[in-house]
């Protein structure tokens, strides 16, 4: 052997194990295991926490809801869209308790009326929809159904009772505040029903001191306009105002 | 030849002898090499035991109907809540755009904050000829040009298809944001390394769905395994006419769009 190619050898030797010893550091371990990437990393994205539990999870405790929604109007819509990421409350049911929306916020964000929304689509328009009064004290958010307003009187008061049916006094029926004799439906000219004829009337749910849910809007009766009667500013079927 | 039996093929008595050793032999050694078997089985099922998830096995992809999509934006807010994500509004692993194409053939498109808070509604000025919403996610191309710029192999095609970013490894470049047709890659302002959508890997891996498609309240989105014939991706894209997204581009996505219009970019 000449003294040029066992030197050459030398070299090439050097630098085969130099290679060898770089990558052997430098490439990380899982790399090409499964493919031109490490594969540590696949099993870290894997470990990643999960938050959101799956409707299935919700149904092993809450049946009774559960029976309720899935043959409802709402079946498609998971738990979680309403009451938000569960997996926490799975694992600590009695520490931890998925919020639920109880106010007007939340369900135009689907219901809301917008033109780009599919044909058919339920959808109101929040402002005029029954101001103030939240959405889940008319509907029910797990079997929801297009509310049942009080409409025997409807047959001849048309007019009346869609103007009603928008405005926050839907679920009044209309003997709330007409006493109406059962003869009336027969010889409507005849007999009338009454009509409020007090400030205090609406002062029973609407005063300061009214014995009403507490969402109802409140005025004080004494310096509320005092020389006015409700309904010369009001119409109480459909009334305005926030 | 002094011996002839001892070579003849037809002698029998050394063979006879030989076959009753081995038989004793073989009776004394079968239950240690039974058990050797059974040890060597029991720990390949302990290395993998049953029902260990296979990405071999499965090859996953999303459909989306566009005309089912109301707009709600909970899609692209339970992505935020899964993943982590930034709830600035320049970071989305998945958003909801609104289409309006007016009368006069102009098309407005608008995703403020994602579709999180919800679209404004607004009643537009100008006649409306047709509008509806895109939810948009990173397609998970079969052919990804992500992956093919990435310069430290930080970003990858799984086995089963879907496209990952490898944290420790991204040098943060944004090569891969630049590559990618979809806009859905973004920089993580935490971490400095590319972040996108991917497909919820760590739920699906456990059977789950990824969180848009739980959340999503009209099924619009539809998640599955493109390998499965009976999967509700498979029935999708058999009684569904089936667009993707920028197809000249030849990424061949694997979100798939069931009524997309023509101005879809």
């Amino acid at each position: 052997m000449t003294q040029q190619s066992s030197r050459l050898l030398l070299v090439a030797a050097i630098l085969v194990v130099g290679l060898g010893t770089a990558r052997h550091f430098l490439v990380p371990k899982t790399f090409g295991q499964r493919g031109h990437y490490r594969a540590a990393a696949v099993d870290a994205i894997e470990k990643l926490p999960i938050r959101y539990a799956g409707r299935e999870a919700c149904a092993l405790c809450h049946a009774e809801i559960v029976a309720t929604h899935s043959k409802a109007r709402h079946q498609s819509v998971s738990c979680e869209v309403c009451h938000g990421p569960a997996a926490a409350h799975t694992e600590s049911p009695a520490d931890i308790k998925p919020p639920a929306p109880r106010t007007r916020g939340y369900c135009p964000l689907c219901h809301g009326y917008d033109p780009t929304r599919p044909t058919g689509f339920p959808q109101i328009d929040p402002v005029s929809h029954n101001p103030v009064k939240a959405c889940i004290s008319c509907h029910n958010p797990h079997a929801p159904e297009p509310p049942h307003t009080p409409e025997e009187c409807g047959a001849c008061h048309g007019q009346i009772a869609r103007s009603k049916a928008v405005s926050r006094h839907a679920q009044l029926p209309c003997v709330q505040c007409h006493t109406t004799p059962e003869k009336h439906k027969v010889t409507p000219r005849l007999v009338h029903p009454e009509k409020p004829r007090t400030r205090e009337f609406c002062g029973s749910c609407h005063a300061q001191d009214a014995r009403s849910p507490k969402e109802i809007l409140r005025i004080d009766m004494q310096s509320h306009n005092a020389r006015y009667l409700c309904w010369q500013c009001h119409y109480p079927h459909q009334p305005e105002g926030d | 030849m002094d011996d002839p039996k001892r070579n003849s093929p037809c002698s029998e008595q050394p063979v006879s002898e030989n076959r009753r050793e081995f038989l004793h032999t073989f009776s004394l050694a079968a239950p240690l090499l039974l058990l050797g078997l059974r040890i060597s089985a029991v720990e390949a099922l302990a290395a993998e035991p049953a029902g260990a998830y296979n990405a071999r096995d499965h090859y996953y992809g999303m459909g989306i109907d566009v005309s089912k999509c109301i707009g709600c934006g909970r899609c692209a807010d339970a992505c935020k809540n899964e993943n982590d994500v930034p709830r600035e509004p320049y970071y989305f692993r998945t958003w909801v755009e609104r289409y309006v194409i007016g009368a006069d053939g102009e098309t407005d498109v608008d995703s403020p904050n994602g579709g999180i808070g919800g679209f404004t509604s607004k009643t537009p000025d100008k006649e409306i000829l047709r509008t509806f919403f895109v939810p948009k996610l990173c397609n998970q191309c079969t052919d990804p040009p992500c992956v093919q710029v990435c310069p430290v192999g930080a970003t990858f095609a799984t086995e089963d298809g879907v496209v990952l970013v490898d944290n420790d490894y991204c040098i943060g470049c944004r090569y891969c944001i630049q590559a990618c047709p979809y806009g859905a890659r973004f920089l993580d302002p935490r971490t400095k390394t590319a972040n996108k959508c991917t497909f919820c890997y760590h739920r699906v891996v456990k059977g789950l769905l990824p969180a848009c498609v739980e959340v999503c309240p009209t099924g619009a989105r539809v998640f599955g395994d493109l390998r499965q014939r009976n999967s509700p991706l498979a029935r999708f894209t058999r009684f569904n006419k089936i667009m993707t997204l920028k197809p000249h581009l030849n990424t061949k996505p694997k979100v798939f769009y069931a009524q997309l219009d023509e101005e879809v970019r």
